[in-house]
């Protein structure tokens, strides 16, 4: 409402008026919250997967270490984005499921969602999902496994660099790690809305 | 004997509340501090600087206000300002029944508890749910939340399970997965057939007019990966001046209040989803909320304006441990709530003036605080404004006669003798009904009145 504008603009003036000074916006460095001592002469992939473990997610390297987990999990049937399947078809067996297009109305059915991510964060564990590269936000989000596909090119070493590099895609997520709560009684339970298990698969 | 409000509640609270706040908040307390110093040399040195951010932008708003809504506006948002509560809900309704929506997925905002969105939009016909695991709980209980980040900090699980029985939401089980399971499968249909997503927003950059919004459960993605429009409540305090200025912000909420290196979904979103999207809104609304804070800013206390709604003061306060957050009748409890509760008031500050009184002052709160509030220093600013207008503090012994004899150095020394007797006397017996009260808890040390005046007289001369 334009009164409503005008009537907390003026407010804001007023309230600020008797200031003599305004605080500064203080000169810093974004380095100050950067975990250097964890990234120091390290290769970042290394790090970004002992990062990942440590929310629970887990970071792989090779397609067939994927299928073997999938396969393990018992996760047979799922969604992929149709642009990298052409990719990873050859090396799912015939006991797979898999679509390349997402149905809304049939949330339940997929197991796994295979996405692309556009890049990663070392020091977090962290994977970026950009609208403009994501397929489907819902295929990223509903079925209990997550798998976010990016290359190694792509692999931010801190937050500040990722934070810099966000670009103008209109909408931006960072994933780090399973969704989880503790809400009740302070426990740790995964899988809450989103994915219970986040897996990235970071090839070449 | 009568105590303030906020000590009453205290008193009568359940053993087992009590418990479940004091462990939770103590257990987060700890994690926190011990996660900052094994990664920071020095976590301070970012506290007093994202507070110096902070403070900066508050006392700037003038210019950053207009400055962020033309950058929402350039990115394809639609702005509303709500200088009230019921502006705020309003405009919320008016933009439903515009798109001819009936249902609502809402992620977890505080300035909505504030101006209880859900109430008003059920009163109009509009279903209205919550997502966030604890906030679906205290919605289905018509429950109030009791902290700002755990919002059912003051339940255990077989409360829950009970309640989720009651709604038909499975048999009774307690265990914390199969509650979580049942809400995950009931509320992933929901957002699948809402119209609009609600949430809140973590903090705005001036620079890019990106909305940044953090959470663990990924309800908030899914409220913006389900429905085609969102509407975002803003405080208009939550601007910082630029994208670099979150590098340091979220570094410091995710750490100060729930003990991780970053939350798990953090979501920058600058305007309606991109057009090769097939999911999440073509329509994206922010609105701009005032609901007393300008009021705030015009006070000697609008520091309490860089809080970022972290929860660790909650956390590490001695008080809202043993007295719970519903102990402050408030949206905001603990000691942040002790400051902006009774100031969101307005002219009914006098409701919650007791507040700012339920607190030791020990200074736990500024040392945790992520953006470095001195908020012991503001409950002294509001004490004082009590004071000023005359409000009664039951429970409190008056200390008039103390003032009387510290102002009279004979009478001071006589006190002094009368305090000696009182070592022999049996504190049952003493007439002051403030320090009968007292004892009933604690136990008074020996009278060792004029120690200070014998060390004066016999100190070694200045050499």
């Amino acid at each position: 409402m334009s009164d409503d504008r005008e009537a907390i603009l003026g407010r804001v003036r007023s309230a600020l008026a008797p200031l003599t000074e305004r605080a500064a916006l203080p000169a810093y460095d974004t380095e100050i919250a950067v975990l250097r001592q964890l990234l120091a002469n390290r290769d970042p992939l290394a790090v970004f997967a002992d990062r990942l473990r440590g929310v629970n997610g887990t970071a792989l390297t090779d397609i067939p270490a994927l299928v073997k987990q999938l396969r393990e999990g018992k996760w047979l049937h799922g969604y992929c984005d149709p642009a990298l399947w052409p990719r990873l078809a050859p090396h799912f067996g015939p006991e797979f499921e898999v679509e390349t297009v997402y149905d809304r109305t049939r949330v339940d059915d997929y197991a796994f969602g295979i996405t692309r991510a556009a890049g990663g964060i070392a020091e977090l564990g962290t994977v970026i999902l950009k609208d403009r590269s994501t397929s489907h936000r819902l295929a990223a989000l509903t079925p209990w496994v997550h798998v976010a596909v990016f290359s190694r090119a792509e692999l931010f070493v801190d937050l500040p660099q990722a934070i810099a590099a966000l670009g103008d895609d209109p909408n931006i997520i960072w994933c780090t790690g399973p969704s989880k709560t503790a809400d009740v009684e302070g426990i740790l339970i995964e899988g809450v809305h989103g994915p219970g298990v986040q897996i990235a698969l970071v090839l070449d | 004997m009568k105590f303030q409000q906020i000590d009453q509640f205290a008193a009568e609270l359940r053993a087992d509340t009590r418990a479940a706040v004091y462990d939770g908040s103590k257990k987060g307390h700890e994690k926190r501090t011990k996660l900052l110093f094994d990664e920071y040399p020095d976590p301070n040195r970012l506290r007093v600087l994202a507070g110096q951010v902070k403070q900066h932008v508050i006392e700037n708003l003038d210019t950053y206000l207009p400055a962020v809504e033309a950058k929402l506006k350039a990115n394809g948002v639609i702005v509303h300002w709500a200088a009230t509560a019921d502006a705020a809900n309003e405009t919320v309704l008016k933009i439903m029944r515009a798109r001819g929506a009936t249902k609502m997925v809402k992620a977890k905002t505080m300035v909505s508890e504030e101006t209880e969105l859900a109430h008003f939009l059920e009163k109009h016909g509009m279903e209205a749910l919550e997502t966030d695991l604890g906030e679906f709980i205290v919605q289905i209980d018509h429950d109030h939340p009791s902290h700002i980040v755990k919002p059912i900090i003051h339940k255990n699980r077989r409360e829950i399970a009970t309640s989720f029985e009651k709604n038909g939401l499975g048999a009774y089980n307690d265990d914390p997965q199969t509650i979580t399971r049942r809400a995950r499968q009931f509320l992933r249909h929901k957002y699948l057939e809402a119209d609009v997503g609600l949430t809140g927003g973590n903090f705005i950059s001036a620079e890019s007019g990106r909305l940044v919004l953090v959470t663990n459960e990924g309800n908030s993605r899914f409220c913006l990966a389900a429905t085609k429009c969102h509407i975002a409540m803003v405080g208009i305090e939550k601007i910082v001046p630029r994208d670099r200025d979150l590098a340091l912000l979220l570094n410091l909420l995710a750490r100060s209040g729930t003990a991780q290196d970053l939350t798990v979904y953090t979501e920058f979103i600058s305007g309606p989803k991109s057009a090769t999207q097939p999911d999440g809104p073509e329509e994206m609304h922010v609105i701009l909320v005032d609901n007393g804070r300008t009021e705030v800013l015009a006070s000697d206390c609008r520091d309490i304006l860089r809080c970022i709604r972290c929860g660790a003061c909650l956390n590490v306060c001695p008080v809202y441990r043993q007295a719970s957050g519903h102990a402050y009748r408030s949206v905001y409890p603990g000691p942040v709530g002790a400051v902006l509760s009774p100031l969101l008031m307005g002219d009914r500050f006098k409701e919650k003036a007791d507040l700012p009184k339920a607190s030791s002052l020990c200074g736990a709160c500024q040392e945790v605080c992520p953006v470095n509030i001195p908020i012991p220093d503001l409950l002294l600013r509001l004490r004082d404004k009590g004071k000023q207008e005359g409000l009664s503090s039951p429970g409190t012994p008056p200390m008039g006669a103390w003032a009387l004899l510290a102002s009279q150095p004979l009478a001071w020394k006589a006190s002094l003798i009368g305090g000696r007797l009182m070592n022999y006397l049996p504190t049952k017996l003493v007439p002051v009904p403030a320090l009968r009260a007292w004892e009933a808890k604690r136990t008074l040390p020996p009278w060792r009145g004029g120690e200070f005046r014998k060390w004066l007289h016999n100190r070694p001369p200045k050499t």
